[in-house]
């Protein structure tokens, strides 16, 4: 593998880092948690800038509304919490007060996913992405470490309009550039390959790195696109990467009706069918475990991975 | 005194409006939209600071309104025409394929006044909220007002932001609600149960008005009072009748959602006085 992890570091921690970094550059940056300032990592940015900061108490649905009345005024509001209750619990909110009224918020979304561990399943959503992608004027950014998920929270600073930007809890493989520029809607090959096209996005890149790494001893040549931006979809990398390879794997950390696995299938079927193999937590709820044992029982680790890519190929 | 009877004018215009509005879509929600016809023309031509000229969503230097209880487009559609943000000609198209006269408002159609899309209840004290929290960060002195319904006011959201907007001192933001006691379902103080929200929101640490909602006079002090309200957001409690100047759509739940028939439009209007010319 071209790419070294510089050390564990959570995706939340990015967002922290991210968020501090837009408000110095931009005065109309502001924060807004629900009761979870550390679990975000917004510390610096509130021992910065104390008066843009919004406490907002455990009401989610309150805070996405003041972040919407924010954004009319021109501020740039992101609005944090763990991601089950910024998307799930405030649905109706985020589709009437931002995606309908198209206002510039920023949905920071944490412990997103299984790998969110002991908690368990009430706070381990696998649907976010599904509820986020339906949304009209929605961006959605799923980023894969801590390095790409700092850049993609200045990103979506600089982007006018609604953005959803996913992230997660456990310490990661921290692997991309640290000073990398983050386009939004551009996804990113990570591996260039011809047997297989490996589609994945958030955690699931760093696992899918792996496959294709097991998959090279193998003598198969895989193709890593690492979908940071789930919506707009990009798939014009996406049709010249199964051009070239002939088959699909999709993975994610997320159940399957209407993840990214749905997504790129949508596009296939219309344009360029090939087969496709998906990888992710299907449809069911999650349980308490360690991250790692968590993403080893659903079937969403680098050997799953690699699993998924040999029957892709073998469907050809 | 001429101010209020100018305001009594207008309002009675706005409530021909509504009912030759409602008519013609043949769907809509008369009986609130009249309940809140005095407090909205109040609330826009004699205390608001705006000008339709120069408004943006962004609300700079301007105040501004959002309508928490979405149902009630068609008053605010008419207080809107009214004051100049849109031609009258254009409440005829309330409700048909195509309008920036949505049935509930939105912003997408690019009707001007219109800050947030509403209709789905309890989130607009939110929004305004947040434009105030917004204002206060430009330092611009301009005030939020948003109406609310007291149905509404079941909304759990209602409370989020209740004690948001308390603990974070919003003392331009206020709120008016309607408290006309009907629901589609029956009586807010049977089907949600609470009789008065004042105490509710005065421990949540609102400044807490009470006013004859139909008393022109009497609004307008509650305005004033509210203004000078430092440190605390102010609700404005305005007791009203559902369907107030219609004879038959008082006092009841029954025209929460349904529109008159032509003959009953007919009737409504000869008690309601033509003052601006109607559209």
């Amino acid at each position: 593998m071209k790419y070294t992890d510089t050390g564990k570091k959570d995706t939340r921690g990015g967002f922290g880092a991210g968020l501090y970094e837009a408000a110095v550059k931009n005065p109309n940056v502001v924060g807004l948690t629900a009761d979870l300032t550390g679990s975000l990592k917004m510390e610096k940015f509130v021992e910065a800038y104390p008066e843009r900061f919004y406490q907002c108490g455990i009401g989610e649905a309150n805070m996405i509304g003041v972040a919407a009345g924010m954004a009319l005024t021109g501020k740039i509001p992101f609005a944090g919490s763990f991601a089950e209750f910024v998307t799930g619990r405030v649905y109706d909110q985020i589709r009437q007060e931002v995606a309908y009224g198209n206002t510039n918020v920023k949905i920071a979304s944490s412990h997103a996913g299984i790998t969110l561990g002991e908690d368990g399943a009430t706070h381990q959503t696998m649907e976010d992405i599904a509820l986020m992608r339906a949304l009209p004027n929605m961006v959605v950014i799923n980023p894969c470490d801590f390095n790409q998920t700092k850049a993609a929270t200045i990103a979506a600073a600089e982007y006018v309009g609604p953005v959803y930007l996913r992230f997660g809890r456990p310490g990661v493989p921290n692997f991309t550039p640290e000073d990398q520029k983050f386009e939004i809607g551009k996804a990113i090959v990570m591996e260039e390959g011809k047997d297989v096209s490996i589609i994945c996005t958030g955690h699931l890149v760093w696992e899918s790195l792996k496959a294709a790494d097991i998959l090279a001893e193998e003598g198969i040549k895989a193709e890593v696109i690492d979908i940071a931006t789930i919506k707009p979809l990009d798939t014009e990398a996406i049709l010249a990467s199964v051009k070239k390879c002939g088959c699909v794997v999709v993975a994610e950390e997320h159940n399957n009706a209407g993840g990214l696995g749905e997504a790129v299938c949508g596009v296939l079927a219309t344009t360029a069918p090939a087969p496709v193999e998906l990888v992710n937590g299907g449809d069911g709820f999650g349980q308490s475990g360690a991250p790692a044992e968590l993403l080893k029982a659903y079937g969403l680790d680098a050997e799953h991975v690699a699993a998924a890519a040999r029957k892709a190929i073998a469907r050809k | 005194m001429a101010q209020v009877e100018n305001l009594q004018k207008i309002a009675s215009q706005v409530r021909r409006d509504i009912i030759r509005m409602v008519t013609a879509a043949g769907s809509g929600h008369p009986g609130g939209s009249l309940s809140s016809a005095d407090i909205m023309t109040v609330l826009f031509n004699a205390v608001m600071d705006h000008d339709p000229k120069t408004w943006t969503r962004s609300a700079k230097n301007q105040d501004a309104f959002i309508l928490s209880a979405g149902h009630l487009g068609p008053v605010y559609y008419s207080i809107l025409s009214r004051c100049g943000y849109f031609p009258t000609e254009e409440m005829a198209t309330l409700r048909k394929f195509g309008t920036r006269l949505q049935g509930h408002p939105c912003t997408e159609k690019g009707l001007p006044g219109i800050f947030q899309p509403s209709g789905s209840l309890g989130q607009g004290l939110s929004a305004a909220a947040g434009i105030a929290l917004g204002k206060k960060l430009d330092k611009d002195p301009h005030y939020v007002y948003t109406l609310l319904g007291d149905g509404e006011c079941e909304e759990g959201q209602i409370w989020e932001a209740a004690i948001f907007a308390a603990n974070h001192h919003i003392d331009n933001l206020i709120a008016i609600q309607d408290h006309n006691n009907q629901q589609i379902d029956g009586q807010v103080s049977n089907v949600g149960g609470v009789t008065t929200y004042g105490p509710i929101f005065e421990a949540c640490g609102w400044n807490v008005i009470t006013v004859d909602g139909h008393d022109i006079e009497a609004l307008l002090a509650a305005f004033a009072a509210a203004k000078k309200c430092q440190g605390k957001p102010t609700v404005i409690i305005a007791e009203t009748v559902m369907g107030k100047g219609v004879d038959f759509m008082e006092g009841t739940c029954k025209w929460h959602g349904k529109t008159p028939s032509e003959e009953q439009a007919q009737q409504a209007l000869a008690q309601l006085e033509e003052t601006l010319g109607d559209y």
